[in-house]
């Protein structure tokens, strides 16, 4: 009989924390601005610079690290590390490694076979670095240092993980909490997020782990699911052939649905870290702690048990709503304004969830404001548009957060309630389509769905179709 | 009488009273600098036309009475290492050869901004690693007392021109005794303040632990109002401590009535020359004659400093020199083919053969496997050095000892032997090692009319006693003769 082999995966995740200013300047980390445009000495390496701790990095690490039950370092130092690489100014990454800020943590998430704890090995605290632009046509390679100090969280997790789902789930986990906290968007394919996989196989029943490799370079759910797939089947068949699997660092190409290594344990470099001589240490004090823990927000599990209590929706809905923070903040504050959860949530149910599947959006990216879709759903309320026309009014407003009822008026979409007008038009299909009066007063009940639907056209959709369908029953 | 006999606040005086003007005594500092700079070599770079320019706006607000601080008007060298904006800063190293930095130095700023005039650059030994100047890669600078010797190191250029009236004081750093070793050397007032004391943001970092900014000048007067301007807290770097006892002139008194003064003998033993020891000693006696309570005491530890400094400077360097790779600024090799051949010949001809010991220097000793046997233990001895002065500082006031074991060696004989180099800095590292403030102040001279120096150190942040006590010495002595006798 085969083998068989057990998956033992632990990842690196990297957040990069939504802080107005990077972590030791007053460099902006706004997305987009020209190249080398929010730098300053410090962030370009220049000589004489020097850092300057942001306070916010610390704050947000230590909400992180309570949200996943670590324990806090409550003196913790940085570490520099040192290696050469052009997208490092000053060829060392300020990290942290002898004293990280949060150690021993966990998290739970549900598994097909049930909920299961993954253990939180640390997170530390250091800096992103700069981009580097190779120049194919001018056979140069340019750096752009906008990214460079940028703040990063780096969560270790234990070997705690079996499959690709295990890995998902606690992704997943992770990024509710980070956003929740509002520490970070975690966007996987715009790097906010980034994981690496250390992947090894063992034999089903054995102690010892096997060798592992580190995979990078994955951004997408997607991506990490064919990735773990892949590198158990070349473990597995290494194996099998009598080869050993190689320590190594591999990158993950998602096109081809394969990796290749990019450099071997026997050329990993030794980066001869040591505490930075240029940064105090940092010291937490029980007031710090107590103000950060008071000040956590409410996460996803007592947020769900709340809409249940408060809103009366359906689970389905409160799963998907409370799945993404921003969706959530949508629905507690248009539900703030307009006091009706059910119409809300259906809004953000269907329409909203149609079309950013449509767009390939996140529900991170909804741009429409509560105050519109309470105006959307107050504009319904009020029989001034039909909902065929709000479905066309949202869709605008999903794109451009217009305001419905100025844009309704504009656009002349008011629906026409004037009993005679449209009493008059009914009149007129009516006589228009004796076939169909003939067919509904012969006992088609169907027949009168036509009457509607040309008396719509006839109104160009501004009418209710409710009051058309009454109007049609009386008059026929 | 020439206005290059005067002291810093001295000159700032007759310039405020309208005796004198600024441009003219950057003038007068320029045709000294002029006759001076071919034989003693004290600056990197000058200021001339920049400094010309600022003498005539400097004067203008000196008359207009928004200038009126004790250093207004006063033309300053700047070491080499600390950053000028849109001046020169190379470290005396080839691979920042073209190095013009966007921004200045704290402790420079404040200089400038009390009414101080650039005058130029001066000469060090490479990146502050060294002690005679002699590393620097734009050629040594000599000794104003006797061409024949080095200046010290590694702020020789700055105690030099200091010596020699090319300037009326000066900016050093010290990261094992780079401004008292050269202070003393040149016979002028050098001090290095505690650490935290002085800004660290704009120079150029060797030990990051341990470096620190300081005045080199011509008494002890000006030492204290040049210190009084560059302590101030600093934002932008987080080892700056926060002070308010920031007032040295007020320490400017002649009385050291029961101040209590430690004599290690530690510091007294086998390598010091006796002409050094006897000036010393002679020095403490003035001390006492003038009410101070001078004590032998057993410092210990003493031979421990060398090891861990260099282990941990050197570490400290090793990593903080990386920047200097040829990508961003600064030099870069001609000819190479591919990323790691540019580094590699980049590094290897930017820096010179001093530097490149301790960048491997330091490599090694936090290399994996060899981190804890030698940058951890030097932790800990560091640690132990400053628990030892602890004690010393819970029964003195201030230690007195000499700067160095001998005076200013002859041009070439240190780097033949860069262990001998190391060891004559016994006297100064520990003080760097436990963040303590130093001085050094002249003391006499040996036979050969070379100059010594008597160093002072205190607890930290008691630079005032340090003031104080040599305030009353310089006193007592009659005044130094700095600018005047060479």
């Amino acid at each position: 009989m085969a083998k068989q082999y057990e998956t033992v995966i632990g990842l690196e995740v990297h957040v990069e924390l939504a802080t107005k200013t990077k972590i030791f300047c007053g460099c902006s980390t706004a997305f987009g601005g020209e190249p080398n445009t929010h730098t300053c000495p410090v962030c370009t390496g220049m000589p004489g610079s020097l850092p300057v701790l942001n306070k916010q990095v610390v704050e947000y690490a230590i909400a992180v690290g309570l949200a996943a039950n670590c324990e806090i370092t409550r003196y913790c130092k940085f570490d520099r590390k040192n290696y050469f690489y052009p997208d490092n100014p000053q060829n060392y990454q300020i990290s942290q490694l002898y004293l990280p800020i949060c150690r021993n943590g966990w998290v739970e998430v549900d598994t097909p076979d049930g909920s299961k704890k993954i253990g939180i090995h640390e997170i530390h605290m250091e800096e992103d670095a700069g981009k580097l632009i190779h120049d194919d046509w001018e056979e140069v390679s340019l750096v752009d240092y906008n990214r460079s100090g940028v703040p990063l969280i780096e969560i270790v997790s234990e070997p705690d993980m079996r499959n690709a789902d295990e890995v998902i789930a606690y992704l997943e986990k992770l990024r509710l909490l980070i956003q929740y906290l509002g520490a970070s968007d975690c966007k996987l394919q715009e790097g906010s997020m980034r994981a690496d996989v250390n992947l090894s196989v063992r034999e089903v029943g054995a102690e010892e782990f096997g060798t592992r490799t580190e995979m990078k370079n994955l951004n997408s759910f997607k991506a990490i699911a064919r990735a773990i797939e892949g590198e158990r089947e070349r473990q597995i068949d290494l194996l099998e052939a009598g080869k050993e699997v190689i320590q190594e660092t591999r990158r993950w190409d998602d096109a081809k649905e394969c990796s290749y290594a990019m450099r071997s344990k026997e050329d990993a470099q030794d980066y001869r870290y040591f505490p930075d001589p240029d940064l105090v240490p940092v010291w937490i004090d029980d007031e710090w702690l107590e103000r950060i823990q008071a000040a956590q927000p409410e996460f996803r599990t007592e947020k769900m048990a709340r809409y249940r209590e408060e809103f009366g929706i359906p689970d389905y809905d409160i799963e998907i709503i409370t799945g993404s923070k921003h969706m959530a903040d949508i629905f507690e504050e248009t539900t703030a304004l307009c006091n009706q959860p059910k119409k809300v949530s259906n809004w953000l149910m269907g329409e909203t969830l149609r079309l950013l599947k449509e767009k390939e959006l996140d529900p991170e990216d909804i741009r429409f404001s509560p105050k519109h879709l309470a105006e959307l759903i107050a504009l319904v309320d009020e029989k001034a548009i039909n909902t065929n026309v709000a479905k066309e009014v949202f869709e605008v407003m999903f794109e451009e957060d217009i305001e419905p009822r100025s844009y309704v008026e504009e656009k002349g979409l008011k629906a026409v309630n004037d009993e005679g007008a449209l009493r008059k038009t009914v009149e007129e299909v009516i006589a228009a389509n004796p076939q169909s009066v003939a067919d509904y007063k012969s006992g088609k009940e169907k027949a009168i769905g036509f009457l509607v639907g040309q008396t719509m056209k006839a109104m160009q959709g501004k009418a209710d179709p409710g009051t058309v369908n009454k109007l049609l029953k009386e008059l026929l | 009488m020439s206005l290059l006999d005067l002291t810093a606040v001295k000159l700032s005086e007759k310039i405020k009273a309208g005796e004198a003007t600024v441009p003219e005594a950057v003038k007068e500092v320029f045709s000294q600098i002029e006759a001076k700079e071919e034989l003693l070599h004290c600056y990197v770079s000058l200021n001339k036309e920049g400094a010309l320019k600022r003498a005539e706006e400097v004067q203008k607000k000196i008359q207009a009475g928004e200038l009126r601080g004790p250093l207004a008007g006063v033309p300053v060298a700047i070491k080499d290492n600390l950053c000028t904006a849109g001046m020169l800063t190379t470290c005396s190293s080839k691979i920042l050869g073209n190095f013009v930095p966007t921004f200045s130095a704290q402790a420079v700023e404040n200089l400038e901004a009390a009414g101080a005039v650039i005058l130029g650059k001066t000469n060090m030994d490479e990146f502050a690693m060294g002690s005679t100047t002699e590393t620097s890669a734009f050629g040594v600078t000599r000794n104003p007392h006797n061409p024949e010797h080095v200046p010290g190191g590694s702020s020789g250029g700055s105690a030099a021109a200091v010596a020699a009236g090319e300037c009326f004081f000066a900016l050093g750093s010290d990261t094992g005794g780079s401004i008292r070793q050269p202070a003393s050397f040149c016979g002028v007032v050098g001090m290095k303040p505690t650490y935290g004391r002085v800004s660290r943001y704009g120079l150029v970092a060797y030990g990051s632990s341990l470096d620190q900014i300081g005045p080199l000048t011509k008494d002890v007067r000006d030492c204290a109002a040049v210190l009084e301007l560059i302590a101030t807290h600093d934002k932008k770097d987080s080892t700056s401590v926060k002070r308010e006892d920031t007032d040295f002139t007020s320490a400017l008194q002649t009385d050291v009535e029961g101040m209590r003064v430690g004599i290690p003998r530690d510091y007294f033993g086998e390598g010091l020359d006796k002409e050094v020891k006897e000036a010393v000693l002679k020095a403490a006696e003035v001390l006492k004659e003038k009410g101070a309570v001078i004590e032998e005491f057993d410092l210990s530890l003493v031979e421990y400093a060398i090891p861990a400094y260099y282990t941990i400077a050197a570490a400290e360097a090793s990593s903080n020199l990386e920047r200097f790779d040829g990508i961003k600024y600064g030099y870069r090799t001609q000819d190479y083919e591919g990323l790691h051949h540019m580094y590699k010949k980049t590094r290897s001809e930017g820096f010179g053969a001093e530097v490149k010991r301790r960048i491997m220097l330091g490599s090694f000793v936090l290399s994996s496997g060899y981190y804890d046997a030698y940058y951890l233990k030097a932790l800990r001895v560091k640690a132990l050095i400053k628990k030892a002065f602890d004690e010393a500082f819970a029964k003195y006031d201030v230690i007195l000892g000499p700067v160095a074991p001998t005076t200013a060696p002859k041009l070439g004989a240190s780097l033949a032997d860069p262990i001998k180099m190391y060891l004559g800095d016994i006297y100064t590292i520990s003080v760097n090692l436990a963040g303590l403030p130093g001085m050094s102040v002249p003391c006499g001279k040996d036979s050969a009319g070379l100059p010594i120096g008597l160093q002072l150190i205190a607890d930290c942040f008691e630079e005032k006693k340090l003031l104080r006590a040599a305030y009353t010495y310089e006193q007592a002595v009659g005044g130094f003769l700095v600018g005047k006798e060479v």
